[in-house]
């Protein structure tokens, strides 16, 4: 098995979610590109774990596992604040988001 | 070239391949359809690298779960059925920068591993996985737990704007209701609940 396979595509993978977060207006779309991001750096920690002879066995392949629950627990959260932002504004595009606005009475 | 190296160079080809119209798709359902052929591809590469219950636990969560709430969320924010035209920024800072990242770390990679070949281990890997999650890492799993149960109640609160809302006659709500209407139609929303939320809170 010649690991350079899985890195290149991985990195490939990585440079696509990059681009993806950067280009996307779409709020759900910008998530999967951040998708794309944590399956790159998964498939580099699984790769490691069979090329790289670490102390305790299998770090890498735990280590994916953890990163797949941290990403599950992201797009819970990430999607319950696309849907609230599509409630208060019926828009889901990022760059119309105002950022310095506050809501009138606010103190 | 073997076996393997011709199945992880297919499976490495089509993930990226569909990676790219996830990010470039200008249908919105069809970019969460490319996101489940890409992430299969990445559970068939895990299984060549002999990372079965990582390759289980991937089609289980991201193809089964993930992807099946990105599809509700596009639904629910009433996306227009065939191609849009609105879905991207324009410029070419995206693709400098993205294109820079991918080529750069892959560049990195290709130097440090040129064209060396591993052994694979032997197969069969999932017993040896539990016993490590259980023995070596099992702080860190328990601390999952904890951050997947507040992940959880936060979706809650977030997506349930009557927490923390005082009654209807309480004297937050009456002085924020009379400071007048929010900018633009939805926004009178913000404007009414959002004052609100926080007098409850100052009390």
């Amino acid at each position: 098995m010649r690991p350079v396979i899985p890195y290149v595509t991985a990195a490939l993978l990585f440079g696509l979610g990059v681009y993806g977060v950067l280009r996307r207006r779409n709020a759900v779309l910008v998530l999967m590109a951040v998708e794309l991001m944590l399956n790159a750096v998964n498939l580099i920690l699984v790769t490691a774990d069979t090329t790289v002879r670490a102390q305790l066995p299998h770090g890498g392949q735990v280590f994916a596992l953890f990163v797949i629950v941290l990403a599950a627990a992201e797009i819970g959260v990430g999607l319950a604040i696309v849907l609230q932002l599509y409630r208060l504004r019926a828009t889901v595009a990022v760059d119309e988001v105002p950022l310095t606005e506050r809501p009138e009475g606010e103190r | 070239m073997t076996g393997a190296d011709v199945l992880l160079l297919a499976l490495g080809a089509l993930a990226v391949g569909s990676g790219v119209l996830v990010v470039a798709t200008r249908h919105l359902v069809r970019a969460g359809l490319y996101l489940v052929l890409c992430l299969g591809a990445l559970a068939g590469m895990y299984l060549v690298l002999t990372a079965e219950l990582v390759a289980w636990v991937q089609v289980l969560i991201y193809v089964g779960a993930v992807v099946v709430l990105l599809l509700f969320a596009v639904m629910l924010t009433r996306a227009p059925i065939g191609a849009s035209d609105d879905l991207d920024r324009p410029g070419w800072a995206a693709a400098l920068v993205g294109g820079g990242t991918g080529l750069g770390l892959a560049a990195l990679l290709v130097d440090a591993y040129r064209w060396t070949a591993v052994e694979l281990p032997e197969a069969g890997t999932a017993e040896r996985l539990g016993d490590q999650i259980f023995r070596s890492w099992v702080l860190p799993f328990e601390v999952l737990s904890v951050l997947l149960l507040s992940a959880l109640i936060g979706a809650i609160v977030i997506s349930r704007p009557d927490i923390g809302r005082p009654k209807a006659g309480e004297p937050g709500t009456a002085r924020s209701r009379t400071g007048g209407p929010g900018p633009g139609g939805s926004g009178t929303a913000v404007g009414g609940g959002r004052p609100g939320d926080d007098g409850g809170r100052s009390r």
